[in-house]
């Protein structure tokens, strides 16, 4: 008989710009090696996972990073104390640094979580790039962070345009004048906050690297992709899986030299002279990991096995030419469940 | 002159090069061309079999050939590297 854990997931925001919940859950429920109870956890009332019964056996709101960890530790207690967690998957970039400070404490109360270290966390982060992109040897693109708006005319010494907005955490934008990055700087500060990452723009095609590393070197799972169809907000909506062992040499570099646990995504872009540049680590698993479990790599299985302490093979093949095309579909909901989500914040 | 070996064409004209994620549509001459380079035929051969079984001639050909060429190279479906090599 299989063994059932309780898993609960993150990222249930299955819209335009997706989190990775919805992917996440499909890969787990995938494994022949145990059976599960899905658990989703979300933040707002219209994340769309809350209301996909047949993937999500019951959603919990829980409170935004921006509450602390003493306010999502006490939701955690409730939740435990109802359906007992064996493993959590969170999966946004702002919800990490909470998970990852609050590991040792789930571990006491034998909830498992699989993810990098505080240190592993913070040395990729977007404004550290330069100085990790040294370390490690991995080329990466001239940038710096800024705290006001008044500091983008003075990029000029440094840049030339066009160059790269970026957030701390989420969204960039391709600003060709210093008009235009004030705009950038405005909406992005507004909604993620300070500082701002200028990036040096590279010119060439984007790759990407879904990976997962076992936190002692080793590479557990890596599929590079191409995306095929972007959206206007950068999003992949259809992609590729391809054939490129430059790619992968890099990814291994990464693992075995920062000795990274959990899963990841490197964005890459490679120059018209074939040059690889890294763009920026996302510190979990992307919202395109489905792509990999069809290629071969089920990444989310394995996180489930690392984080229970199981032994995990590394995936050695995958397949190339496996494509992912995303669609978007209206549910038909009942008042009733937005009520109860809304209300008691559950589901 | 040699294909990349990764790359993969279908009878209908359908070629991928996975190396790089692109996809390409060749029609059925541009087929038969990228098939005759991947078995290895000399240049020679493959003009000679294309002035037998399509109304064009030598000049024609030799230009639109190295048109084809050129754009095979330019999305990098050629095996340059090894080219450089054998030569």
């Amino acid at each position: 008989m299989k063994k059932k854990y309780c898993i609960a997931v993150t990222g249930l925001n299955a819209i335009d710009s997706p989190g990775p919940g919805i992917s996440v859950i499909r890969g787990i429920r995938d494994s022949k090696d145990f059976d599960c109870r899905i658990i989703g956890f979300a933040y707002e009332s219209l994340e769309p996972g809350i209301y996909m019964h047949d993937i999500i056996d019951k959603t919990y709101q829980i409170p935004y990073p921006s509450s602390g960890t003493d306010a999502l530790m006490e939701r955690l207690n409730y939740i435990h104390a109802t359906e007992g967690l064996d493993v959590i998957i969170p999966n946004f970039d702002a919800e990490l640094y909470s998970f990852i400070k609050l590991e040792p404490k789930l571990k006491e109360m034998g909830i498992k979580v699989f993810l990098p270290t505080l240190e592993q966390f913070e040395e990729r982060h977007k404004v550290n790039l330069p100085k990790f992109g040294q370390k490690y040897n991995i080329r990466v693109p001239f940038s710096r962070e800024i705290f006001s708006s008044n500091e983008i005319y003075g990029l000029s010494k440094d840049f030339t345009y066009p160059l790269v907005v970026k957030g701390k955490y989420y969204d960039a934008y391709i600003a060709y004048s210093a008009e235009q990055a004030i705009n950038y700087f405005g909406k992005i500060s507004s909604k993620w906050g300070l500082p701002i990452v200028i990036q040096e723009f590279i010119k060439g095609t984007e790759y990407n690297v879904i990976g997962l590393g076992d936190g002692k070197g080793n590479t557990i799972a890596a599929v590079p992709m191409r995306k095929q169809y972007i959206t206007d907000k950068g999003k992949a909506w259809g992609g590729i899986t391809i054939e490129d062992k430059d790619l992968l040499k890099i990814t291994d570099s990464f693992l075995s030299q920062t000795k990274w646990r959990g899963g990841f995504e490197l964005e890459m872009m490679k120059s018209p002279k074939n040059e690889y540049f890294l763009l920026e680590i996302n510190p979990r698993i992307p919202a395109w990991v489905y792509l990999a479990v069809g290629a071969g790599q089920n990444i989310p299985e394995a996180v489930v096995k690392l984080a229970l302490g199981e032994e995990v093979e590394p995936f050695k093949t995958y397949q190339t030419g496996k494509m992912f095309v995303r669609y978007s579909w209206d549910m038909i909901v009942d008042l009733d469940d937005f009520q109860k989500i809304s209300t008691f914040g559950e589901l | 002159m040699k294909i990349n070996k990764n790359v993969s064409i279908s009878e209908n004209g359908f070629v991928f090069n996975p190396t790089t994620g692109e996809s390409f549509t060749v029609n059925p001459i541009g087929v038969e061309i990228i098939n005759m380079i991947k078995m290895h035929s000399p240049e020679e051969e493959i003009k000679k079999f294309i002035l037998e079984k399509y109304a064009t001639d030598s000049s024609g050909f030799d230009k639109d050939f190295y048109d084809f060429i050129q754009m095979l190279k330019s999305y990098n479906l050629f095996d340059e590297e090894n080219e450089e090599n054998e030569n």
